[in-house]
C-alpha cells in the first residue's frame, strides 16, 4: 500500500476548527507564527524600498553638499521634532493595544487604538502645514522648483528627495491608519481573544516600522548641519 | 507512457475514481476567479505565463525574420527597436520570472510539503491579480506606442525618448509586487507547513530551490521597485537623480537596476535547477548525490548573486578596483553552479535511467546550462569582456542560461507534473520529437550567435555588414525549428486535455508527496494526513508488507 495512506484516513478528526483558524493550519500557534514570518518579510521589503531612497539621498548629498545644507534651512526643525514625539507616543499606545488584546481587556484595546489613530492624524495635519508652506515658497521637487533668491544651485534635488521620502512615508501612515481602523472594528466586534490576536500584533509591527522610518528621516532631512 | 508498471501497480491497485478533484469541484467561472486553492491559482498563472511566452516568442520570431537580410526585411528600424524591447520585457517580467515559482511552484510546493495550501491563500490570489493588472499595463503600453529602450530602461536614453516608457515601467513596478508576495508566501509556507516528520533536510530539493528564489524575490525586488519609481519621476518631474542634463548620474541608474536585475537572473535560473534536481533522481531511480551540497549551493547562489551586479558595468567607467572585485565575485558563482552540475551527473552515474520527455529535457538542460554558465565565465573576465561587451556573444550567453537553462527546465517540469496537474498523460512519442526539435533549433539559433559575437556583430543592431549574413540566416532558420518544436509541444499537451483522466497517481515512480495523492488532486490535496516516512529520493528496494 501507499506509505502514507496507511497512517490515517480521518479528515478533520483533530481539534474542532472555529472560524478564526484557517483550514490549512493545525493550530493557532502555527497560524500566528506564519503570520509573523510573513509580516517580518514584508517589513524587510519596506526597508529595502526606502533603502533605495536613502542611498540615492546620500549620493546626491555627497554630490551637492552646499545645496543640501542650504536647502534644509527651509525646513522647520520644531515641527519635525513635534511629529517625532507624536509618532513615538503612537508607538507606545500601539504596544499597549497589543498587550490589552492579549489580556482580553477589550475596552482598553479600543481606547489605545483610538489614541494611536489620533496621533497619526496629528502627524498628517502637521505635515499638511509643512507642505503648504513649501508650496507657497515654491520649494517643490524637480522642474516645479520656483524658489527665488537662491545663492546655491541644485537645491531642487534636495526637495525632490524631501517630497519623495516624506510623501512615501505619508502614504504608509495613511495605510497604517486604514489598517488600525480595520482592527478597531474587528476588536469592537469581539474577534480577538488571548489565543487569537494575530491581526493586532501584525498591524502593530507595521506601525512600529513606519515610526522607525520617520526616526531616520527626521535627522536625515531636518538636521543636516 | 509509464514504463514502470511495477510502481504503478503498487500505487493504484484498482482504477480509481478521480472525477471529484480540484478542477471539477466547485464548478463555475466565478469559483475559479475567486479561488483560494493554490492549485487553481497555479493553473491560472500557468495559462497566463504561457500566453506571455507565446507573445514574446512571436516577437522573437519577428526579430529573427528581420535579421534575415542585412537591410530592411519586414519592418522599419523604429519598429525593430520596439519589437526587441517588447520581446525582452515580456519574456523577463511576464514569463520567466513567474513561470516556475508562481505557476509550477504554486501548484507543487504545498503538495511536496504535504500541506493543504500555502500559508497565505488570499495573498496568493492577490499576487495573481496584481500580475494581471501589471500585464494589462504592459499591454496598454505596447498598443499605445510601445517602448524602444531595451528591457533595461537605461538612462539617459529612457529619460529623453518618447513612447510609453513610464507606463511600461509602471507595469514592471506592479509585477514586482506580485513577485514579492509569492516569495513571502513561499518562505512562510516552507517554515511553517511542512508535514510531520519533514525536517529541513528531508524536504525535496525543489523546495530548497524555491526557498532560495523567494529570498531573492523578497530582498531584491523592492530595490527595483523604487528605482523604477525614480525613473518615472525623473521623466515626469525632472527630480535630478539620473538625468545628467540637470546634474543627475545615469550610471547610478545602472547600479540600482542591476542590484535587482542580476539577482533576478538567479530568480530565473535557481527554480530551473530546482526542477532538474527532482527530475534526475526520479528518472535515474537513484538517491540524489550530495543532497546537502545541492541544497546549500542554491542558498549560496542566492547570496553571492547579490554581490556581482557590477559585472554589468565593466565599461561604464566604474573604478578598476571595483571591476576587479566584481569580476572575482562573479567567478565565485561558478562554484555552486558547478557543484550542482557534478552532483546531477553523479546521480545519473549507475542509475537505471529511463528517457521519457522530462528526462530528455533535463539532459538538454545539463548540456545547455553548462555552455551558458561557462560562457558567463568568459564574460566575467575583464579583458575578454571589454572585447565582447554588447555583442551577440552576450545575447547568446544569456539565452543559453535563460532559455537553454530556465525555459528548458520549465518544460521539463511542465512535462513532469502535467499528469499530476491535469490527470492526463500526453503523447510520449510526440513529446520526444518535440524535445529533439527544441534542442536542435535552440542550438542552431544561439550557438551561431556566439560565433557572430566573437567576430564583432554588435547586439540590438538593425542593419549589419554583409559578411554576417550567412550566420544570421542560419540562426533565423534555427528559430523556425525551435518554434516548430514549441508549437508541436503546445499541440500535444492541449490535445491531451480532451482525453478522459488516464494518469495514475505516480506515473514516473517519484518518491515525493505529490505523487501519493490522486491525479488530479482533490481540493484539500490529500485524502489522508501526510506523514513523512522516507526521504524524498529514497530508491532503496521497497519493503514488503
Amino acid at each position: 500500500m501507499n506509505d502514507s495512506a496507511t497512517v490515517v484516513h480521518e479528515e478533520h478528526s483533530h481539534e474542532h476548527h472555529d472560524s478564526s483558524l484557517q483550514h490549512h493550519f493545525a493550530t493557532y500557534e502555527q497560524q500566528m507564527d506564519a503570520g509573523k514570518i510573513g509580516m517580518w518579510l514584508f517589513l524587510a521589503t519596506e526597508i529595502l524600498l526606502f533603502g533605495g531612497l536613502f542611498v540615492g539621498f546620500g549620493l546626491m548629498q555627497a554630490k551637492f553638499p552646499e545645496a543640501f545644507v542650504e536647502a534644509h534651512h527651509h525646513l522647520d526643525k520644531n515641527l519635525g521634532f513635534l511629529n517625532t514625539v507624536v509618532l513615538l507616543i503612537s508607538s507606545f499606545t500601539m504596544v499597549m493595544a497589543v498587550h490589552c488584546a492579549k489580556t482580553e481587556q477589550r475596552r482598553k484595546v479600543l481606547v489605545y487604538l483610538l489614541i494611536t489613530l489620533a496621533c497619526a492624524a496629528i502627524f498628517l495635519g502637521v505635515k499638511y502645514f509643512e507642505y503648504e508652506h513649501k508650496f507657497h515658497e515654491g520649494l517643490l521637487p524637480g522642474k516645479f522648483y520656483s524658489h527665488v533668491g537662491d545663492t546655491v544651485p541644485h537645491q531642487f534635488v534636495f526637495f525632490s528627495f524631501y517630497f519623495m521620502m516624506t510623501g512615501l512615508h505619508g502614504l504608509h501612515i495613511l495605510g497604517g491608519m486604514a489598517a488600525i481602523t480595520w482592527i478597531f472594528f474587528r476588536a469592537k466586534r469581539g474577534d480577538f481573544n488571548h489565543k487569537y490576536y494575530t491581526p493586532i500584533d501584525l498591524v502593530g509591527l507595521y506601525w512600529h516600522l513606519v515610526d522607525l522610518i520617520w526616526i531616520y528621516l527626521f535627522p536625515l532631512l531636518y538636521l543636516i548641519s | 507512457m509509464a514504463n514502470h508498471p511495477a510502481t504503478q501497480a503498487i500505487h493504484t491497485p484498482v482504477k480509481e475514481d478521480v472525477s471529484v478533484n480540484y478542477i471539477t469541484s466547485p464548478k463555475g467561472l466565478k469559483s475559479w476567479l475567486t479561488t483560494l486553492d493554490h492549485k487553481r491559482i497555479g493553473i491560472m498563472y500557468l495559462w497566463a505565463v504561457l500566453g506571455a511566452f507565446l507573445l514574446g516568442g512571436i516577437f522573437a520570431l519577428l526579430i529573427r525574420i528581420e535579421l534575415l537580410t542585412p537591410k530592411e526585411t519586414i519592418m522599419t528600424a523604429e519598429t525593430y527597436n520596439k519589437v526587441f524591447t517588447l520581446h525582452g520585457v515580456i519574456m523577463v517580467f511576464l514569463f520567466i520570472i513567474p513561470s516556475i515559482p508562481a505557476a509550477l511552484g504554486n501548484f507543487v510546493l504545498p503538495l511536496m510539503l504535504g500541506a493543504k495550501d500555502v500559508a497565505f491563500p488570499r495573498l496568493n490570489l492577490a499576487s495573481y491579480y496584481i500580475y494581471v493588472v501589471g500585464a494589462l499595463f504592459g499591454v496598454t503600453a505596447m498598443v499605445t506606442g510601445g517602448v524602444d529602450t531595451g528591457w533595461t530602461f537605461y538612462t539617459p536614453y529612457s529619460t529623453t525618448t518618447n513612447g510609453q516608457v513610464s507606463m511600461m515601467v509602471m507595469a514592471a513596478f506592479i509585477l514586482g509586487f506580485s513577485s514579492i508576495f509569492t516569495g513571502i508566501n513561499f518562505i512562510a509556507t516552507i517554515h511553517k507547513l511542512r508535514a510531520p516528520g519533514m525536517g529541513w533536510f528531508q524536504m525535496p530539493l525543489f523546495v530548497w530551490g524555491m526557498y532560495s528564489t523567494a529570498i531573492i524575490q523578497v530582498l531584491a525586488t523592492p530595490v527595483l521597485g523604487i528605482t523604477l519609481v525614480l525613473l518615472m519621476l525623473e521623466r515626469s518631474f525632472g527630480i535630478g537623480i539620473f538625468d545628467p542634463a540637470i546634474g543627475g548620474d545615469p550610471v547610478l541608474f545602472q547600479h540600482f537596476f542591476w542590484f535587482y536585475s542580476h539577482p533576478a537572473v538567479y530568480i530565473m535560473i535557481v527554480p530551473g535547477m530546482a526542477i532538474i534536481s527532482e527530475v534526475i533522481p526520479t528518472f535515474s531511480k537513484k538517491t540524489i548525490f550530495g543532497y546537502k551540497a545541492i541544497a546549500f549551493s542554491s542558498v549560496a547562489i542566492a547570496l553571492v548573486g547579490f554581490l556581482v551586479w557590477g559585472h554589468h558595468l565593466f565599461v561604464s567607467g566604474q573604478s578598476s578596483l571595483a571591476s576587479v572585485i566584481f569580476s572575482f565575485l562573479t567567478f565565485l558563482v561558478a562554484i555552486p553552479s558547478g557543484v550542482k552540475v557534478f552532483n546531477w551527473l553523479a546521480t545519473m552515474y549507475r542509475g537505471s535511467i529511463s528517457l521519457e520527455a522530462p528526462m530528455l529535457y533535463a539532459i538538454s538542460f545539463l548540456l545547455l546550462f553548462s555552455i551558458g554558465g561557462l560562457t558567463g565565465i568568459f564574460l566575467g573576465a575583464l579583458s575578454v569582456d571589454i572585447h565582447l561587451t554588447d555583442t551577440y556573444f552576450v545575447v547568446a550567453h544569456f539565452h543559453y542560461v535563460m532559455m537553454g537553462g530556465t525555459v528548458i527546465a520549465f518544460l521539463a517540469g511542465l512535462h513532469y507534473w502535467w499528469p499530476k496537474m491535469f490527470g492526463r498523460m500526453y503523447n510520449e512519442k510526440l513529446a520526444r520529437i518535440g524535445c529533439g526539435l527544441v534542442f536542435v533549433g535552440f542550438n542552431m539559433t544561439f550557438f551561431t550567435q556566439f560565433i557572430l559575437g566573437s567576430r564583432g556583430m554588435p547586439r540590438r543592431y538593425y542593419n549589419y555588414l554583409d559578411q554576417f549574413q550567412p550566420l544570421h540566416a542560419f540562426s533565423t532558420v534555427g528559430s523556425w525549428v525551435l518554434g516548430a518544436g514549441l508549437f508541436l509541444t503546445a499541440g500535444y499537451l492541449l490535445a491531451s486535455l480532451r482525453k478522459p483522466y488516464d494518469a495514475p497517481r505516480n506515473p514516473w515512480g517519484g518518491r515525493t508527496f505529490e505523487w501519493e495523492t490522486q491525479s488530479p488532486p482533490i481540493t484539500g490535496n490529500f485524502d489522508f494526513d501526510p506523514v513523512l516516512l522516507h526521504g524524498p529520493y529514497d530508491y532503496r528496494p521497497e519493503r514488503k508488507g
